[in-house]
């Protein structure tokens, strides 16, 4: 049994190791001033200096993707969350084909690729005649955001007691005040979760941004280091923004995973 | 409370203008020339082209080889995981889940960093172990989940009745971890086989995939042969998800936080 | 009574669901005080009462008046009744407190004055030091005692009770009735509450309300309802009981298992069938013949706890059960008399199964939206008739082929010697069958009727 544990443990490590390598390996180049990754020219803080004071080549690049990336997510992600909350709630109470139908509906933009989501919008912009944009882009996003929403609302409604939001109008609640008081609190946490899937899902995409974006000029940070890295040298500045975005999400996902597992032993 | 049903109702129209109908509009666009017309000739020019057949049966066998891959490394790392005795922290599970959150073409060119440092040189080897980088978090997590969740009893039920640690394993826990499986696979092979910019970093440009066909026809404006081709990928997609059956999508995403 | 007595007075009610009549034509008053309890089996509509009462569901049909007021057009929360869950409904996001307050909260009651109240409301239900807990960390009885409170809190003019106490255990059941009892003499509320536990609403009912089909069988104290049961449901639902098919002889004068019996019944009429109601426990043993009125064989003896339950076979072919604190071993023949005042006489509901029907063609009629073979002699094509198929004469099939139409066995009462069964078809008609195999609840039956034990008659025009 002891050795079975530490087979099972060295194999464990060793895929970690592997798996974080790539990581690993752009947060230690982000402590260097060189040009490329792989090229250790001594220790210094100057990329991170430089991300931070804006003086780098094409800083105005970089800077407006960052602050489209995350304009882009936040919006995505806060209208998903209310048409997929709304949304949940609606197929929650809804019976048989419809319900399967809306089921079914819902699954596509999580079983597509990217590339098909991204290039049937494309069409359908095309097709309806809409200049190609932020809008675009955002209404693209809440496409593929929403159906996670719904997927991490639908549990808590299943959960919930069917009764307390009855309970809540007996105990004198106007239908609002209820939906408000009661049903809302209940499933805060399933919102919660499908608000911060959306907004990493955003964050992280890149090709339906990439077929949605037109030919304005909008850059996210995925299409930025596209271009940049089909253009031959990645600006170096974003290995010191990945090193930052890594810490994080790692602290961010740590605590709440702490914090759930800390809550189920109580329970 | 019936009211309540209608609150689906937005959503469904979202859905129609979103999703449903950026679907059809594949299909119509992959029958029609550039003037509008109907035709079948986007349809014949893919089996005609040599070049767009052979990147579409080379992405095929990527994506296999890859979801082979993923399951054979990601399968025992999700048992290890789920298995008290051997590993009794939640922290190692974030560990595994935690790259699937960092921008996916910025891991992808650190890894094709990391060969060219090694002195590796860039081509299929290099593709297929940089997409199981990407993709193995994908697998391993839903085949975790089933693990975890799965009733203790049946095991101890098996051993009861006679089974060897090998049997139980073969005859019960494998064939009732297979949801978890499909979902793995269903979340690696659709990703692999549409994947465009990370078969460009990983091959350095060698090695196109039937992404970035679809890529290079739309951005070159030719929208009817790009419609044709998402069109046969759709047909795999399809083909894919039938043959798996039903709730994957929701088992595979639900509850990643 | 006086009108002013009266607190919810409930005429003509009628609700659907999906076409299916769920409640059917129900009057009802409940007095300022009382303890009404509507007990039936699942399905009966109880539940949905309850809930039309407290304003979830609007009713197709009738009035519900609360104080002499109409209520069936105002939303619940402008009702001043309040309800306990069935399963609690605690709000999970609130603690006890707050939970309790949330009524309080919403009429902007000032906050001295919720702080009193709730503190009152959980002396009262004994939970004073639970105010800062976490609903979800109470145990089911603790949280059912939360409900309890949240809802007196408010002062309610009737508090509703859906099933309180089904998700208890045993032990905390019999806690909890005892409890409920005790608040409702304390607080005077009127309490209207819903159970399918015969026993619970024996227990703690000024009134039940006894409901099958959507329809009231029987309203009556917990005494009146257990002593003289007016039907078989009754009967059967309410505690054990041997239940018999008779015949009444004349006044004060009933045969059954073939034999006769002095009674205390009156004004059935002569040579009339009905149907006889015997307690287990009120079947007694003897060993004096000349009280003896019947012999019997025991074939089995079980100790129940406090006293022993016993089958024995009769001399004429019967099969009785007797609840006794004496047992009589098996195989040993016993003595055996009933009191004229422990008979229970009921009227019959029906005495055969009676359908309207249209005669279709030559020797075919059509009734339960099937086609039957029979004798149609003397009647024309086109005449709407009546269908009479005697209970024993209706056969019941495992399978489908060779059945006329199928059903569902939804009531089994055993006769003694026979089963009586209703099965319900597809169509949600009634077939009532006698018949001495075994069947469950709940078994899919084909229903088989031979052409010559289907019987015709008359139909006066327009009745239906």
């Amino acid at each position: 049994m002891k050795g079975k544990k530490i087979i099972a443990n060295a194999y464990i490590w060793l895929l970690l190791i592997v798996l974080y390598a790539p990581i690993l390996f752009i947060v230690v180049f982000s402590f260097t001033e060189a040009k490329s990754l792989g090229n250790w020219t001594g220790f210094s803080l100057d990329l991170y200096k430089n991300l931070f004071t804006g003086s780098m080549q094409n800083s105005s690049g970089l800077i407006s993707a960052v602050k489209n990336t995350l304009l882009i997510a936040l919006v995505a992600s806060a209208v998903a969350t209310l048409l997929g909350t709304i949304a949940a709630i609606g197929i929650y109470n809804l019976k048989g084909r419809k319900k399967q139908t809306m089921t079914f509906l819902n699954n596509i933009p999580i079983i597509n690729p990217d590339i098909i989501t991204g290039v049937s919008l494309f069409l359908l912009f095309v097709f309806l005649g809409i200049s190609q944009g932020y809008l675009t882009v955002v209404l693209a996003h809440i496409t593929f955001c929403t159906p996670y929403v719904v997927l991490n609302v639908m549990p808590k409604l299943q959960q919930m007691n069917p009764n307390i939001y009855e309970a809540a109008l007996d105990l004198g609640a106007t239908p609002s005040q209820a939906l408000r008081k009661v049903l809302v609190p209940a499933l805060r946490p399933g919102m919660i979760s499908g608000f911060i899937m959306s907004f990493t899902m955003s964050l992280d995409d890149f090709a339906v941004t990439f077929f949605t974006r037109g030919t304005i000029g909008l850059d996210t940070l995925s299409t930025y280091i596209y271009t940049d890295a089909r253009k031959g040298g990645l600006t170096p500045e974003l290995k010191p923004l990945m090193s930052i975005i890594f810490l994080i999400i790692l602290v961010v996902l740590l605590v709440i995973n702490i914090r759930q597992s800390k809550n189920t032993a109580k329970q | 409370m019936n009211k309540r049903s209608s609150w689906a109702l937005p959503y469904f129209i979202f859905l129609l203008l979103f999703v449903a109908l950026p679907l059809v509009l594949i299909i119509i666009y992959a029958f029609q020339d550039g003037s509008g017309h109907f035709t079948f000739s986007n349809i014949t020019k893919f089996f005609t082209d040599g070049d767009a057949l052979g990147t579409f049966a080379l992405s095929i066998e990527v994506a296999i080889e890859n979801t082979l891959l993923c399951f054979a490394i990601g399968y025992p790392a999700a048992y290890i995981l789920a298995d008290n005795k051997l590993n009794r922290s939640a922290v190692t599970v974030v560990l595994f889940i935690l790259p699937m959150w960092i921008n996916a073409l910025m891991r992808t060119l650190a890894t094709a960093e990391l060969f060219n440092m090694a002195g590796i040189p860039l081509g299929k080897g290099t593709l297929l172990f940089g997409m199981c980088y990407d993709y193995l978090p994908f697998m391993i997590y839903p085949i975790y989940n089933v693990l975890k969740k799965m009733d203790k009893s049946y095991a101890e039920a098996a051993q009861d009745l006679g089974a060897t640690p090998s049997q139980v394993f073969l005859k019960v826990t494998l064939p009732l971890s297979m949801p978890g499986v499909w979902s793995g696979v269903l979340m690696v092979f659709m990703p692999t086989v549409s994947t465009f910019a990370i078969s460009e970093f990983l091959t350095n440009n060698k090695i196109k995939l039937f992404g970035t066909i679809i890529q290079e026809n739309i951005n070159n404006s030719m929208w009817n042969y790009g419609a044709a081709l998402s069109l046969f990928m759709l047909l795999i997609i399809g083909v894919t998800t039938l043959l798996q059956g039903d709730d994957h999508a929701e088992q595979a995403s639900g509850g990643i936080i | 009574m006086t009108k002013k007595d009266v607190i919810i007075d409930i005429r003509h009610l009628s609700k659907s669901f999906d076409g299916v009549k769920v409640l059917n034509d129900i009057n009802l008053y409940v007095r300022k005080g009382e303890f009404v309890t509507f007990l039936g089996p699942s399905g009966c509509g109880k539940t949905t009462m309850l809930r039309l009462i407290a304003g979830f569901l609007a009713p197709d049909e009738g009035t519900i008046e609360l104080e002499g007021k109409d209520i069936s057009g105002i939303p619940p929360y402008k009702r001043p009744l309040n309800t306990v869950f069935q399963r609690y409904a605690l709000f999970p996001h609130l603690d006890v407190y707050d939970n309790i307050a949330f009524g309080l909260n919403l009429q902007k009651v000032p906050q001295d004055e919720i702080e009193k109240r709730v503190k009152k409301v959980l002396k009262l239900v004994s939970m004073s030091d639970y105010e800062d807990r976490d609903v979800e960390s109470l145990s089911g009885g603790q949280q059912q005692r939360v409900a309890i409170a949240r809802a007196l809190v408010n002062q309610p003019r009737v508090l509703l009770l859906d099933e309180p106490l089904a998700a208890l255990d045993l032990k905390m059941r019999k806690d909890m009735q005892i409890e409920l009892k005790e608040m409702h003499r304390k607080l005077g509320i009127t309490f209207i509450y819903v159970t399918h536990d015969q026993e619970e609403a024996l227990t703690l009912s000024d009134t039940i309300v006894v409901m099958n089909e959507g329809k009231i069988q029987q309203i009556g104290t917990p005494i009146d309802i257990y002593n003289e049961p007016v039907n078989a449901f009754v009967a059967d639902f309410i505690g054990e009981s041997n239940i018999l098919k008779g015949r009444m002889m004349r006044d004060r004068r009933v045969a059954f298992i073939k034999h006769e019996f002095d009674c205390v019944d009156e004004g059935f009429g002569e040579d009339v069938p009905v149907d006889v109601v015997v307690r287990p426990e009120d079947i007694y043993f003897t060993t004096d013949p000349a009280k003896c009125q019947f012999k019997a064989t025991v074939n089995s003896c079980t100790f129940k706890g406090v006293h022993y339950e016993m089958w024995v076979d009769t001399d004429t072919g019967y099969e009785l059960m007797i609840q006794d604190y004496d047992p009589y071993p098996v195989g040993s023949e016993v003595m055996l008399y009933i009191d004229p005042d422990d008979i229970q006489v009921m009227k019959k509901e029906r005495t055969a199964n009676n359908y309207a029907a249209k005669v279709t063609g030559e020797g075919k009629v059509e009734f339960l939206d099937t086609e039957f073979a029979c004798d149609t002699t003397g009647f024309e094509t086109g005449d709407e008739v009546t269908a009479t198929i005697r209970f024993e004469k209706v056969d019941l099939l495992d399978h489908e082929e060779d059945a006329d139409l199928t059903g569902n066995v939804v009531v089994i009462l055993y006769m003694g010697d026979h089963y009586h069964l209703t099965v319900k078809t597809e169509a949600g008609e009634n077939i009532w069958v006698d018949t001495n195999d075994i069947w469950d609840k709940g078994d899919f039956v084909g229903i088989k009727i031979l052409p010559e034990d289907i019987k015709l008659s008359k139909r006066a025009a327009g009745n239906e």
